[in-house]
């Protein structure tokens, strides 16, 4: 049994123009200590899956459909309160945006602490001790004078190690992490990233990390789910993505990675035609056929299942792995 | 990892909050003058009633006496010294100005929280009857309530915290609503916030200042309540001395002694002016988004 199951994951919300399938049908399980990537353009589903495994989805005019199950228990089930008890304790989430996610009226100790006492009932000082700490986890030098800082005394990289170090204080078993690099100066993000990767080797916490920045992946992540219109298209250990993608998709984000050839002048950059199509309805087709250089008749006749392709790496294409197209470096 | 940190440590900004307000709110010549106002009405409030003597002993020698070196702003018709009614009543209008706001303030800011916080038929519900009551006029409502509660001084604050009711959740709800949908709010939930944990150490410490601003408008209105409902018979009853009970007394001798209603009429003036001109200050100072 993995650490956290997600099984046949459908999310509808209803508005004025009719129903929005932002997940179609996500299957996924996070093993314990992994950090898996969801990856994807905006508007694929991503956030809206990550958002729903601690029930974060405003509760009208949203469905959801399937199974979320943490250690066995199945999350969907439970009620309001018992989610109160969940979030922050055993899940956390941190948000893109450092610059607004922190209480402004508060040092960010005191946040830090509230969150302990909330979930571990600890007293004050203990409780104090234990932010300082966590502080110092996420690499914030001079940790003890920081706790008497408000948010707006810090930078946006500093402000989102603070996140992070709320999100870990109750040393959960799983960290949503949506596009937590995503606001940030390019040079800050390699550092908040390292803090994960640490905090799931000397923690043994397991992230979810959202992100549609392939570099992001190829940095932290082990394992990778690829999602297109609400589903997910490929499914592989981050290695074997990068080595070997299946999917057209896949291997047109890649192409649209920004390298050095590129910058030497050697490469122009690719980008993938098209534009994702609207979550109004869900055809029986490959979704991506319209936007695919090696789409025939039978992707748009049926919709191809997530099949394994090969160890631990599944697909869902008729004409998967990297056979030459033309434009593929 | 620490390697990590270095490369994002900024220094440590040590800009006290509190000096810059302060300040900001010094530069503002009016908001200087009705901090002096006001502090010398809480002063007067205070300090005056100890050293002014009986509002009551009547000195018969000297009726509509006017002010001498004896009775500092003169005597009234029944012989007593127009100085002390002065300061006790001004006791009077501090407690009905601060204590109705403040009862509005704790019964009216939940309740905003709430509706802001919870939306929903709920809210719908508390607004639609709270827009009811904001159409009538706060003098009106409270002249009403009065009428319906019976004159005494602790009616007349019941009165004007009711009255003043509608507006206080008006305000708090709308600060609630626009920080409901703010990041760390979701941040909050995420984190495993009860809603009331969310509404009292999430909404409210960052909805203070436009209430700061708020009550400092709603004193002097309350305070002017007061004497209204004072001089209609509808509040402070004779004898005990309230800047509205004195005008009252005053309209009968308009022409032999128009001290007696300058005096109390200068002090509501100038008290309500206070206030008004420190809420200026406040607002500027605190809330700069109500421009």
């Amino acid at each position: 049994m993995s650490l956290l199951e997600v099984e046949d994951l459908r999310v509808t919300f209803t508005t004025e123009d009719g129903p929005v399938l932002a997940v179609k049908r996500m299957s996924f399980a996070l093993e314990s200590g992994e950090i898996l990537a969801l990856v994807g353009e905006s508007g694929c589903g991503k956030s809206v899956t990550a958002m729903s495994i601690p029930r974060l989805l405003p509760t009208s005019g949203v469905e959801i459909e399937g199974a979320v199950r943490l250690g066995g228990r199945d999350l969907t089930a439970l009620a309001e309160r018992d989610l109160e008890a969940l979030r922050g304790k055993e899940i956390s989430v941190v948000f893109q945006e450092p610059m607004t996610s922190l209480n402004p009226a508060y040092t960010v100790g005191r946040q830090i602490v509230e969150v302990l006492r909330r979930h571990e009932r600890l007293n004050s000082r203990k409780a104090l001790d234990r932010a300082v700490e966590l502080l110092e986890l996420v690499g914030i030098p001079d940790a003890r004078r920081r706790c008497d800082s408000y948010p707006h005394q810090l930078s946006g990289g500093m402000r989102q190690r603070v996140m992070i170090a709320i999100g870990v204080a109750c040393n959960p078993k799983v960290l949503i992490a949506d596009e937590p690099t995503t606001a940030l100066d390019v040079t800050i993000q390699a550092g908040v990233l390292e803090v994960i990767a640490n905090l799931r080797d000397t923690l043994g916490t397991a992230v979810v990390l959202i992100t549609h920045d392939l570099g992001v992946v190829a940095k932290v992540a082990d394992r990778v789910v690829v999602m297109y219109a609400g589903r997910s298209v490929e499914e592989a250990p981050v290695d074997s993505l990068f080595a070997a993608p299946q999917h057209p998709y896949t291997m047109g984000l890649i192409d649209a990675l920004p390298s050095s050839a590129l910058l030497r002048g050697t490469r122009r950059l690719e980008e993938i035609p098209g534009m994702v199509p609207p979550p109004t309805s869900d055809p029986d087709e490959c979704e991506f056929a319209a936007r695919c250089p090696r789409a025939s008749a039978r992707c748009t006749s049926a919709r191809p299942a997530l099949k394994v392709s090969e160890a631990e790496h599944r697909v869902a294409c008729y004409h998967p792995g990297r056979k030459e197209v033309g434009r593929v470096s | 990892m620490s390697q990590v940190g270095l490369a994002t440590a900024a220094p440590v900004v040590r800009v006290s909050q509190g000096r810059r307000l302060r300040r900001r709110f010094l530069r503002r010549p009016m908001a200087v003058i009705g901090l002096v106002l006001v502090a010398a009405f809480v002063l007067l409030a205070l300090v005056g009633p100890l050293v002014s003597g009986d509002p009551l002993a009547q000195d018969f020698g000297a009726r509509l006496a006017p002010p001498s070196a004896h009775h500092l702003l003169g005597t009234d018709d029944l012989g007593r010294d127009v100085f002390a009614r002065i300061a006790h009543g001004a006791r009077v209008s501090l407690l009905a100005g601060v204590a109705s706001t403040a009862l509005a303030v704790v019964v009216g800011v939940p309740i905003g929280l709430g509706a802001g916080y919870f939306r929903g038929w709920l809210d719908s519900a508390i607004m639609r009857l709270n827009d009811v009551l904001l159409a009538f006029p706060f003098l009106i409502f409270a002249v009403g309530l009065a009428a319906i509660l019976g004159a005494s001084l602790r009616n007349v604050v019941l009165a004007l915290a009711i009255a003043q009711l509608p507006s206080v959740i008006r305000i708090t709800r709308g600060e609630a609503l626009v920080l409901r949908d703010q990041d760390f709010v979701s941040g909050a939930v995420a984190d495993g916030a009860r809603p009331i944990t969310i509404m009292f150490r999430y909404l409210l410490p960052n909805s203070l200042n436009a209430l700061i601003v708020q009550a400092t408008v709603a004193i002097p209105g309350a305070i002017i309540g007061e004497a209204a409902l004072s001089f209609l018979g509808l509040g402070v009853q004779p004898p005990t001395p309230s800047w509205g009970v004195m005008l009252t007394t005053a309209q009968q001798f308009l022409a032999q002694a128009p001290q007696l209603a300058i005096f109390p009429g200068l002090m509501i003036a100038l008290a309500t002016l206070g206030f008004n001109l420190l809420g200026d200050g406040l607002r500027d100072v605190l809330d700069p988004r109500s421009h």
